[in-house]
């Protein structure tokens, strides 16, 4: 099969390798460089599993041709954690269970930094039209909801 | 075997176009196939110089093919097209799915295609031509040529409404949507999921066109034959009889109160 050299920064890091012609992100991501952060759900753009920052804001990995990102920034919650320190945001969604079988985790964490970054403090509907296109089938959404809201508080310093 | 061929100008691309070959936009209707197998075509074609910028010129407002949805809310030009990008998508599909590529996308999907529809837009395609909307779409299943921008006209948004129903809230694909550019004596409706393409309501486009006021008994003549022009269709989201018999209400609500209950 023919092959395409693409070369891009995942996480800070420089990645450089040979995608199949028409593999997407995804498959580049898992078995190319071997960070299995981001998780194929539905393949069609429905579930938001798959949820990656490209250039800071979030795509939907599966649906990305790899070729396409030549150059750019890839972030995914593989790279969210300091060392051991784990970011705010895993933190509040571990503190408030916002996580139950974890399968949209990686995408919601990242669909949220992603409007943290945007919107410091967020109100609840923000919060809710920014992962309107990551579904969970476990929690029911409140506790990621509320996860996020008490980030962006601590975020900014506010006594919660 | 699938392969993909990558092009400097957007007329190199359209000339690589054959049968068995997609132009890649946004990738959220080319990879999804690829994703799920299709076997109707094996190449995929691109172009590094998508136009992507939304600027006002003479004949209206010029929206280039590779705008994305995100780039639609971002744009002030184009304000009255907000309430529709909104409804598309959630953020990650508004920061990849392109407006070029909306105005291929199948039944359930389309919303600004049906609103580019009721707004009269203009298609340019890469030879030159810029054809209405509404010959576009009855064309598009074998369009020869690739789309490079889309002329919309710069409306008020008081004039413009728009609406998506959706059982899934709040995001769903649309069981239906509506628009409708609402000028004295010159009424547009245009209705997405009420047949193969987005589709004209000409009946009660004329019925609104010569009548009175927007109120109840003003828009009564046209509910009562705004389905005659659409061809819904049976699917997942509902039957075609349900739509037929939801259309009136929506169109009505769309008309007295813009879309709200």
């Amino acid at each position: 099969m023919a092959k395409t050299p693409i070369t891009f920064t995942l996480n800070d890091s420089e990645v450089a390798l040979f995608a199949d012609h028409g593999a997407a992100l995804i498959d580049v991501l898992r078995r190319g460089v071997g960070d299995l952060t981001p998780k194929q759900g539905c393949a069609q753009g429905t579930c938001g599993a798959c949820t990656v920052l490209i250039d800071g804001k979030p795509h939907l990995s599966c649906l990305t041709l790899a070729e396409t990102v030549e150059g750019r920034r890839i972030d995914t919650v593989g790279g969210l954690a300091n060392g051991r320190d784990l970011d705010v945001l895993q933190t509040t969604f571990m503190e408030g269970f916002a996580a139950q079988c974890g399968f949209c985790t990686a995408g919601m964490l990242l669909a949220a930094k992603s409007l943290l970054e945007r919107v410091p403090n967020p109100d609840r509907a923000e919060v809710i039209e920014a992962i309107s296109g990551n579904l969970c089938r476990c929690t029911g959404y409140e506790p990621i909801v509320d996860a996020i809201l008490l980030a962006a508080a601590k975020m900014q310093g506010r006594a919660v | 075997m699938l392969s993909v061929e990558t092009y400097q100008t957007m007329a190199e691309a359209a000339g690589a176009m054959t049968d068995r070959s997609r132009f890649l936009g946004g990738g959220t209707l080319v990879m999804r196939a690829v994703n799920y197998g299709d076997q109707s075509f094996d190449r995929i074609i691109r172009s590094r110089q998508i136009e992507n910028s939304i600027r006002s010129e003479s004949g209206g407002i010029r929206i280039g093919a590779g705008a994305t949805m995100a780039d639609i809310l971002a744009s002030r030009e184009v304000s009255f097209l907000h309430q529709v990008a909104r409804l598309i998508g959630g953020p990650a599909i508004r920061n990849m799915a392109t407006v070029g590529g909306n105005l291929f996308a199948p039944h359930p999907y389309g919303d600004l295609a049906t609103a580019l529809l009721a707004l009269d837009a203009r298609v340019v395609m890469t030879n030159g031509q810029a054809e209405p909307m509404e010959s576009f779409l009855a064309g598009r299943s074998h369009a020869r040529n690739l789309v490079t921008a889309v002329i919309v006209p710069n409306v008020s948004e008081t004039e413009f409404r728009f609406a998506k129903i959706s059982r899934v809230k709040p995001k769903g694909v649309a069981l239906l949507s509506v628009a409708a550019w609402l000028r004295r004596g010159d009424v547009r409706l245009a209705w997405g999921g009420m047949g193969p393409t987005p589709l004209r309501s000409k009946a009660a486009e004329r019925a609104l066109s010569s009548g009175g006021q927007l109120d109840e008994a003003g828009i009564a003549p046209a509910l009562a034959i705004c389905t005659q022009d659409l061809q819904p269709a049976d699917d997942a989201l509902a039957t075609a009889w349900y739509r037929r018999e939801v259309a009136p209400v929506h169109l009505k609500r769309l008309l007295l109160n813009g879309g709200r209950l």
